[in-house]
């Protein structure tokens, strides 16, 4: 923690105050294998075998979808972005200023950084072959004391689209720094 | 394929994983997250926690497998939220559960809402949420365009 974080009575600086509401990054994924999906399945299922219908290709095709399609946690823009050309967006994870830096800004300075919670709608489901685009914007700063000290909870949104513009997902997104 | 028959107070079959390195490790491998509190018990512990923790969006993979496996290619899943009270720890047996608590008659099928959590051996509630669902009407495809 920054010594100006460890005595602020708020982490919420006047330039952070400024950019909610901005749209913070743009990314395009490579297009998505059946690799991809079968991997994420096993993972998530580990160690049992995931579901036929992701990784068995006559399974996939009586299913409702007519074929395979991704589970709808799939995550396609791990390991690196189409665009921005070979950035990985999970490797900056661990980077609590992160989001403001994307803004061209600085960050509070906190320490670490906890996943707070998740809000989902979802559209069409991913498939193979499918390239998508994601749009995240800020949409809030809140504090609140934690045992911990005084937390800061930032909320994105972000939308999926594909490569045919229908709707993947919508989504909030809140981490908590401290 | 008969509908899926739904009621209020329905319980879904959990989702049951003892969860520890070989759990996460994986998860980091197809989601390229290998930040140091899930890898390394003393970086868990020098943010203030009791050691290396699970990924929240393991989690979140574990309550969908547990309506998408509920559901069985009879519906789809129309909206998700959770929220991450307490952390996963190492060797805790997580189960997801589930429980109907609202159902309605749509022209395409049922749609229903479902109380989502993930919670230690001692019930303890690690990620509660809310899931929405659209069980299809026999005839009707309510797969998304």
């Amino acid at each position: 923690m920054s010594e100006l974080a460890e005595h602020s009575t708020t982490h919420i600086s006047d330039d952070m105050r400024a950019v909610v509401g901005r749209e913070v990054r743009r990314a395009v994924s490579y297009p998505v294998s059946e690799s991809d999906i079968r991997r994420w399945a096993i993972a998530v299922y580990y160690p049992a075998q995931p579901p036929r219908r992701f990784w068995d290709i006559k399974a996939a095709a009586a299913s409702r979808y007519g074929g395979i399609v991704a589970p709808e946690d799939f995550n396609p823009f791990a390991w690196m972005t189409a665009e921005p050309e070979g950035e990985r967006m999970m490797a900056s994870a661990g980077n609590t200023d992160s989001l403001e830096i994307s803004l061209g800004i600085a960050g509070p300075g906190l320490k670490n950084v906890l996943n707070g919670g998740l809000q989902v709608e979802y559209g069409v489901p991913m498939r193979p072959g499918d390239v998508i685009t994601s749009v995240m914007s800020l949409a809030e700063y809140r504090e609140r004391p934690g045992s911990l000290g005084l937390m800061l909870f930032t909320t994105s949104r972000t939308v999926w689209t594909n490569h045919n513009g229908e709707t993947v997902k919508t989504g909030l997104g809140t981490v908590i720094r401290y | 394929m008969a509908q899926l028959a739904v009621r209020i107070g329905d319980q879904l079959p959990a989702f049951e994983r003892r969860t520890g390195f070989a759990e996460w490790n994986r998860y980091a491998a197809v989601n390229d997250e290998f930040v140091p509190i899930h890898m390394d018990d003393e970086a868990g512990r020098a943010a203030g926690l009791p050691g290396a923790i699970g990924m929240g969006l393991l989690q979140v993979a574990y309550l969908h497998n547990l309506v998408r496996d509920w559901l069985d290619d009879h519906g789809r899943i129309l909206t998700f939220s959770c929220r991450f009270n307490s952390p996963n720890l190492r060797n805790q047996v997580v189960s997801a559960n589930g429980r109907v608590t609202e159902v309605t008659d749509r022209a395409d099928g049922m749609e229903a809402v479902l109380e989502i959590w993930t919670a230690d051996e001692a019930g303890n509630r690690l990620a509660p949420g809310t899931c929405t669902v659209l069980i299809a009407r026999v005839g009707h495809d309510v797969t998304p365009d």
